[in-house]
């Protein structure tokens, strides 16, 4: 059967790298191929080319054997080519039904025909086994249940080829199931899937046919069946790697169980922004020189707890105790920096840091009216300099001035900078939350690194990542966060079961 | 006059009548600034628009003689501004609140220009005969539903069917539902081969369309002269209507009956020897405004408000 999409010689440049170096691929109908390669390896500039957002340099695109040029998101959509992305593209105040006939809304006269679309996805949803409750608003959906959503709205709008980046990033072990079994059910009736990724284990569950991309280039194509899991290994990175990169070195800390506890979190609720408790009767307990993990689908409380804890959100109801310290009701981020309390948020660019300003200045967002920085409420800008220069040599940010922007750091650079501001006043309570995210390996490694020297030194860290290999690879303890209670708590070790974990992370007790 | 006027029945009526002929221009207003709400633009030069369509509506009138191609080059100025409007924020990215005070302040002095232009400096102010009240025979003798409903002026009436028609529009047509998208997540709909900046356009024009119309309301339908002074702020009452009425059509609507009310009371309280300064009595929707403003705030405004759309 010839291919039904062909990237011919695709090539792509931005100033100063090469982003899509010569790539040629194809993909047949009923295929699923998997794009396996780092942060940074073209995978996503690949994508964009196909989405419409990018055009490539050389080379050109088939589809069905015909040359197609696509210059818009709606092009590549007419081509029968459908995204998912990493973040949905769902109109969170909408239904279900209106996100997925928007713009091919069925109509009666001027009206939108809404029993006729109706019956017609809950067709589609049921000849895809694509269970989906129509009348429901996007945001009160589960990321799973968005994602089904999602697919729901290409297969309606005659997509062909699927292309799904890193689809399991926040799915639980469940719902990577499901997701799989629904790929499958899709290319026997033809479609083909194009399924992104940095995970070899899920890759090599799911696909037929794996091209592996390093720095811009196809660096092996091969069958599913006869790929191994070094071998692949080795194409991504182009070295040998140990499979975990970023394994707890350390033993388990000393943390005796009958010490008072560094921070303790009493029957805590925390209203979300919809209203509503998005934590519920929380109790938790932190030793010093522990990190506890914090596995959970995103939006079961994550975000409202560690924002309680770093007084950016007021608690409805219970008390946090930092060190024998209890800290009153109302948001103040101030007095809980000041109990010592250091949070490094998700979003590196908009929480974490102001872009704009320069380096030296981000490096002194906490501390630019204390003593040394400041006296006499005037900053002396030699002190900032030394400072900032020591931050910056101590934990490798690679920068050309501490007087350029924040916001040309790469995001691993970025993150090391925030890590540094925060750690530097020794807090006794570090939140990470999602620290490692979009970062490539090397930067992984150093963040996850230091986190745990900090952790050694003695303070408690609270770790919150939605994905589970991650939580299990660095936690001391791991607690699972459904609807903003504690629903599963254990020591982490090799017995911990992931699918006890997994099947916690949907609400489902084992 | 004396305080027991007001308990007596057709004290209220007169009010209630008052009130739906107050809020007309208010709600016309209030639906232009929901069309451009929802699509994500926040239009703040809603006062400017209705005072330059609203004086070239009374020049076309007074001219041709004719009240009703007055009303008509109201809608087309409006609609042109929100055009320009567009142009600016949609295609130039300029940020809305600026570009919304700049259209204020221009409009406010681009007024009294064309004014002196167009009718010189005259010691007798040009007049016209606004439009009358529709008397709809039978309808206009129900006791109480009467004289409130049907002895209005036909644009109040068609105010009532606008109202109707917006809701309609945005619920129940695929542009509405096109129209919340763009104005909730822009790339979403982008991503579907939805036009956002073609959206944003249409209800920018239709926006200004509808802001127009109620500036001629002023001139034509109320004063029978031209004032600069005549929309009085009634734009940024428009404006928290919106918000007061969280985007909905229908709830914008009890908001400016709520505002006419307030509006009829304090003309005729007034003539009541109260003892409360007049003053006061004159800034009570203005104070209203103020209250719905703090109580209503922006909870559930389009999540793509006054952010201009760039494709990544």
């Amino acid at each position: 059967m010839p291919p039904i999409l062909e990237l011919v010689h695709i090539t792509k440049r931005f100033p100063g790298v090469v982003a899509n170096n010569d790539i040629s691929l194809e993909l047949h109908p009923g295929e699923i191929l998997a794009l396996l390669g780092e942060n940074g390896a073209g995978k996503t500039t690949l994508m964009n080319i196909l989405y419409g957002l990018l055009r490539p340099d050389e080379g050109e695109i088939r589809i069905q054997g015909k040359v197609c040029k696509i210059e818009s998101p709606n092009d590549s959509l007419r081509l029968g080519i459908g995204m998912v992305h990493q973040h949905f593209m769902l109109v969170p105040t909408l239904s279900v039904l209106e996100n997925i006939v928007l713009g091919r809304e069925p109509r009666r006269g001027p009206f939108l025909a809404g029993a006729a679309a109706l019956e017609q996805i809950m067709r589609l949803a049921d000849e895809f086994e694509l269970p989906i409750s129509p009348h429901d608003k996007v945001w009160q959906l589960s990321v799973g249940e968005q994602q089904r959503v999602e697919i729901l709205k290409m297969v309606y709008r005659g997509a062909q080829i699927l292309v799904l980046d890193e689809p399991t990033t926040s799915l639980t072990p469940q719902e990577t199931n499901a997701l799989f079994n629904i790929l499958r059910a899709m290319t026997k009736r033809g479609h083909s899937v194009i399924f992104i990724s940095h995970k070899l284990d899920e890759v090599r569950a799911i696909s037929h046919r794996i091209a592996v991309l390093r720095q811009g280039r196809v660096a092996g194509t091969m069958l599913t069946a006869e790929a191994g899991e070094q071998e692949l290994a080795y194409l991504m990175v182009g070295r040998d790697v140990v499979k975990r990169v970023y394994a707890n070195t350390t033993i388990a800390p000393q943390s005796d169980a009958s010490a008072q506890p560094l921070i303790t979190v009493r029957n805590l609720s925390v209203l979300g922004r919809h209203g509503g408790k998005a934590i519920d009767g929380l109790n938790l307990q932190l030793a010093a020189g522990e990190i506890v993990g914090v596995a959970g689908v995103d939006g079961n409380g994550q975000t409202e707890l560690v924002e309680a804890l770093a007084g950016l959100r007021p608690t409805a109801n219970g008390e946090i105790i930092i060190d024998g310290h209890h800290c009153d009701s109302q948001a103040d981020p101030r007095r809980q920096m000041k109990l010592g309390v250091a949070y490094i948020p998700a979003e590196r660019k908009t929480r974490g840091a102001i872009p704009d300003l320069t380096i030296a200045a981000n490096a002194i967002l906490k501390n630019h009216n204390d003593r040394p920085i400041a006296a006499r409420g005037i900053m002396n800008q030699r002190r900032i300099r030394e400072y900032t220069q020591q931050l910056v040599a101590d934990y490798d940010v690679r920068c050309t001035s501490i007087q350029s922007p924040a916001g040309v750091l790469s995001g691993g650079n970025l993150q090391k900078l925030i890590l540094a501001r925060e750690v530097s006043a020794q807090p006794k309570l570090l939140i990470a939350e999602q620290p490692t995210r979009g970062l490539d390996i090397g930067a992984v490694e150093i963040v996850q690194q230091r986190i745990m020297q900090q952790r050694d030194r003695g303070t408690a860290v609270l770790y919150l990542s939605t994905d589970l290999d991650e939580i299990l690879a660095i936690s001391d303890r791991i607690i699972v966060l459904y609807r903003g209670k504690i629903v599963y708590e254990c020591p982490n070790s090799q017995q911990v079961s992931r699918e006890r974990i997994g099947l916690a992370m949907a609400g489902k007790a084992a | 006059m004396e305080w027991t006027t007001i308990l007596t029945g057709a004290f209220l009526i007169q009010v209630l009548a008052a009130s739906l002929h107050l809020a007309t221009p208010l709600v016309l207003a209030a639906l232009g600034e929901i069309f451009a709400e929802r699509a994500g633009v926040l239009n703040l030069g809603i006062e400017g628009i209705m005072l330059l369509s609203g004086l070239s509506a009374f020049a076309i009138a007074t001219n041709a003689q004719s009240v009703w191609l007055g009303i008509l080059a109201g809608i087309a100025t409006g609609a042109l501004l929100g055009l320009f409007f567009a142009f600016m924020t949609v295609t130039r990215r300029a940020d809305q609140i600026v570009t919304g005070l700049a259209f204020l302040i221009l409009s406010s002095g681009a007024a009294i220009y064309f004014y002196r232009i167009i009718f010189g400096s005259r010691s007798l102010l040009p007049q016209i005969e606004p439009l009358s009240q529709l008397e709809i025979p039978l309808l206009k003798d129900i006791p109480i539903l009467g004289p409130v409903l049907f002895n209005q002026t036909i644009l109040t009436h068609l105010m009532l069917v606008l109202v109707v028609v917006c809701v309609l529009v945005l619920w129940r047509t695929p542009f509405g539902l096109r129209i919340t998208a763009v104005g909730e997540y822009p790339a979403a709909a982008d991503a579907l081969g939805i036009n956002v900046i073609a959206v944003r356009y249409a209800c920018l024009v239709i926006g200004g369309a509808l802001m127009g119309l109620a500036g001629a309301y002023f001139p034509l339908a109320e004063l029978g002269f031209y004032s600069n002074s005549m929309i009085g702020g009634r734009g940024f009452i428009a404006l928290a209507l919106v918000v007061f009425g969280r985007w909905n059509p229908l709830l914008a609507l009890a908001g400016g009956l709520i505002f006419g009310a307030a509006d009829a009371l304090q003309i005729r309280l007034q003539l009541i020897q109260s003892g409360i300064p007049s003053q006061l009595m004159i800034a009570l929707p203005y104070i209203l405004t103020v209250l719905v403003i703090l109580v209503g705030r922006a909870r559930q405004s389009p999540s793509a408000l006054t952010i201009p759309y760039v494709r990544e």
